[in-house]
């Protein structure tokens, strides 16, 4: 039988299944370049002003090791220098979906009943690298358009959009190739990011003390680093290109080669057995609840941790950068002074990265739906454990889970912050105080969680929502100048702007007040309610 | 009579479906009570009232002397459950499930759950996502049996067992009637039910329609005969409880209510028996009558004359 044969019959599969989140992907990051350029090209109207951005960005170590060199000072090089993390995401979107299509579909056994159908051995990992070549394609095309539209050069558009088309391509395979080695997704997924991420540290670390430096040719292993040598709109070279698509052919093929060799089912590294007896602490609700949260808790902690470390070390930066242009130095000194910016600039990304603590306690939270629905709470619940113990082994992660995450956050910030100023006793505690300060406007989503889960447990997808509809409110109601009630129902207006503001005790208080009334709300609703 | 489940007139609603309605079952300590029905006829549901986890809408349920739903936590270190549908969570091994969950419990016996496992044929080393629906099921119930209770819960506890599993499951079973367990095993195959059973109900759309022991559920019902006569018999068919009768010169076939059974004999051997056959009711007759109606045209549950 061909190997390929049925290919085309899954790749519609595969679109059908995926015909929301492809194109929402593929055009919120295309419009991403283009966005940048536009607000370069507008904060910084004049060539001088650019150049000048461009020298003090491109001398700035942290810059250097979080988007790479700077190229040139033209709106397009910059905006194309400042989206150098989407391709990350690009990329990761890309492995996602290809990991997605293949290993977790026959890890979920759904795989078996395609492959009792006449479909070849190398059609899924075909059909989904297939679909998530085109949608990169699309993706570059996308970027290239939105950079002639607003008015940059066409060759550097073509250059930018085939370095992210080639940028996607090179992980999808890479993701197809994970899918080939690990019996679980979960596994897969975590090579390839953790492939992707290797990349991009070094060239990090190639990057960050500049081209005479010892370690340089570090970028240069790095095939993002090779990417970014394409140099859009800063006399592109098109070779690193080529050098890019050839190792993402070698890859595919490695990965072909692999699902030709292996069982349906199987990994290359073959799963290990467990214990068979368990430890003597695996005897209550909270120890399971430890095994069922405890991955989910390291990975938040480790992105929180990563995160805070980047944004104290980054916070130094922005002061610098932002006293070399003539029209924001205005605005600093309005704001207070150079520190006013940094404490502003931590205080800002702090508040909006504490949505994503949100979502981790939601996704926590929420995780006692996913076992109810799962009939997992059923065994349990047939014990002598009642629900409410039940209960409360759960929310114990969803209460300390965020509290943990955002310490770390904080800690790392303002560690990498006070060593970045030469003041770690002074700025530490300031900046992890504005962390922890977030913790009760995280809680309340915790709570409502609990309670849509007590009372409504079939619209526990509302808490997602509701954090979605803070993330809004947050981002653009002053933009947009929605009115003040409606910006007041999100918890994450209340909070003070640590480090800079005044702390101002009440409103956490009834922010922790609510919480707790939602919490109770929920388990009370539990009580009385059937499980299903 | 010690009843360790008694449930009477039980009715559960989920949105505008029945679930339940009108339920009755009674089970006396030390037996095994089966608990048959076709699927959607309302068993796990009861069962899931029994364990707490449903609110009834009417009707009263006692299991082992008190409420199940505001007892649960007391009651259910006195019972063990193993459900129809067995997930397991994946990142956990099938020994850490057996332990964890017989010490949420309140304890297991270590030797009967290692003898378990060998007569299970279940490796204990694999993560929940690796075993197939019918070690799930194995885990489940070396998790159940190795436990020190009064009562077992078991909803269809033999799907996706192999015969050979099925058969050491009926071993284990019958153990734990001979340490004085009780047990409600509920199923929709007959053969099971009939080699394990010390009485059953049978349940049909949420209501029970006959309960009782095999012998006296025997008695409702028919058996077959089938006759070698001297001469061709006489006034057969006028007799009340006589069915299908189809004779063919001196040989006769014929399906007798079994409370008429006398009588019939009684002809049969006026004519002079030459040979006799006669099959009690399997349990699979007893069924089909049961729902051979729901196929028909959907006549309203009850008992059967």
């Amino acid at each position: 039988m061909n190997g390929l044969a049925g290919a085309g019959a899954l790749a519609r599969l595969v679109l059908r299944r995926d015909r929301v989140v492809l194109p929402i992907w593929v055009t919120l990051l295309s419009a991403l370049p283009a966005s940048y350029a536009a607000g370069t090209r507008s904060l910084l109207p004049t060539a001088a002003e650019r150049e000048q951005y461009a020298r003090s960005i491109g001398t700035n170590p942290t810059f250097r090791a979080l988007l790479g060199p700077v190229f040139g000072s033209d709106v397009g090089a910059l905006g194309a220098w400042r989206s150098l993390f989407v391709l990350v995401i690009v990329g990761l979107a890309s492995l996602l979906t290809v990991i997605r299509h293949t290993r977790t579909d026959e890890e979920a056994g759904r795989r078996e009943l395609l492959g009792a159908t006449v479909v070849g051995r190398h059609a899924p990992l075909g059909a989904a690298l297939g679909v998530t070549f085109a949608a990169d394609l699309a993706l570059g095309a996308l970027v290239a358009l939105w950079m002639v539209a607003i008015g940059t050069p066409v060759t550097g558009a073509l250059a930018l959009g085939a370095s992210w088309t080639v940028a996607g391509w090179l992980f999808a395979a890479s993701g197809g190739l994970a899918a080939q080695l690990t019996e679980r997704a979960g596994a897969a997924r975590g090579i390839a990011i953790a492939a992707l991420s290797g990349t991009y540290l070094l060239r990090a670390a190639g990057d960050a003390s500049g081209p005479a430096s010892g370690v340089s040719w570090l970028s240069w292993v790095s095939p993002i680093g090779w990417l970014q040598q394409v140099r859009p709109y800063a006399g592109e070279r098109w070779w690193p290109l080529a050098a890019a698509a050839a190792l993402t052919v070698a890859i595919g093929a490695g990965a072909f080669a692999l699902s030709a060799r292996r069982d349906l089912g199987a990994g290359v590294l073959a799963g290990r057995p467990g214990p068979a007896a368990a430890a003597p602490a695996l005897r209550s609700p909270l120890a399971l609840a430890w095994r069922l949260h405890r991955g989910l808790l390291a990975g938040w902690a480790a992105g929180f941790a990563v995160y805070g470390a980047v944004l104290g070390a980054s916070a130094k930066g922005v002061q610098d950068m932002v006293a070399g242009s003539s029209q924001l130095a205005d605005l600093l000194r309005r704001l207070g002074g150079a520190a006013a910016i940094s404490d502003a600039y931590l205080a800002g990304v702090i508040s909006v990265t504490s949505l994503g603590a949100a979502a981790y306690a939601v996704q926590a939270t929420l995780r006692l739906r996913t076992e109810e629905a799962a009939l997992r709470a059923e065994p349990v619940l047939a014990t002598a454990v009642s629900r409410l113990r039940w209960a409360a082994s759960h929310l114990a992660f969803a209460v300390a889970g965020p509290a943990v995450v955002l310490a770390l956050l904080g800690l790392l910030a303002g560690l990498a912050y006070g060593l970045s100023v030469g003041d770690v006793s002074g700025q530490a505690p300031r900046v992890l105080a504005g962390a922890l300060v977030q913790l009760p406007a995280v809680w309340v989503l915790t709570g409502l969680a609990t309670a849509l889960f007590g009372l409504l447990p079939r619209a526990a997808w509302v808490a997602w929502a509701a954090l979605a509809g803070f993330l809004l409110v947050g981002q653009f109601g002053e933009i947009f100048k929605l009115d003040q009630k409606l910006v007041d129902v999100s918890p994450f207006t209340h909070v003070p702007k640590l480090p800079g503001a005044h702390l101002t005790v009440t409103p956490l208080a009834w922010l922790v007040a609510i919480s707790a009334v939602l919490v109770a709300a929920g388990l009370a609703g539990l009580r009385y309610r059937d499980i299903r | 009579m010690d009843a360790v489940i008694d449930v009477q007139g039980l009715r559960k609603d989920f949105g505008r479906t029945r679930a339940l309605d009108g339920l009755d079952l009674s089970v006396r300590r030390g037996e095994v009570h089966g608990f048959l029905g076709p699927n959607g006829a309302g068993k796990t549901t009861a069962i899931r009232i029994l364990l707490g986890l449903l609110r009834a809408d009417g009707g009263t349920a006692r299991l082992l002397g008190g409420d199940p739903w505001r007892d649960a936590t007391s009651l259910h270190r006195r019972l063990a459950y193993v459900p129809g549908d067995v997930t397991l969570w994946p990142n956990l091994t099938g020994g850490e499930v057996i332990d964890l969950l017989g010490r949420l419990r309140g304890g297991l016996d270590k030797r009967r759950r290692d003898d378990l496992l060998d007569r299970f044929d279940l490796d204990p080393r694999v993560k929940g996502r690796a075993y197939s629906k019918g070690n799930r099921q194995k885990v489940a119930l070396v998790a159940a049996l190795a436990s020190d209770v009064e009562l077992l819960l078991l909803d269809e506890p033999t799907s996706g067992l192999d015969p050979l599993m099925e058969e050491v499951f009926r071993e284990c079973v019958e153990q734990e009637r001979q340490r004085g367990r009780t047990v409600l095993l509920s199923s929709h195959i007959l053969a099971e039910v009939e080699a394990l059973c010390d009485r059953v109900s049978i349940i049909r759309l949420g209501r029970t329609v006959e309960t009782g022991s095999l012998v006296e559920l025997r008695h409702l019902t028919r058996t077959s005969i089938s006759a070698d006569l001297a001469a061709p018999p006489d006034g057969l068919s006028g007799l009340p409880g006589v069915h299908d009768l189809r004779v063919d010169g001196t040989r006769v076939r014929c399906e007798v209510d079994t409370d008429r059974l006398a009588e019939v004999l009684r002809h049969l051997a006026a004519a002079g028996v030459r040979g006799l056959v006669s099959q009690p009711p399997t349990l699979e007759e007893l069924f089909l009558r049961h729902y051979r109606d729901e196929l028909v045209g959907g006549r309203p549950a009850g008992r059967l004359p």
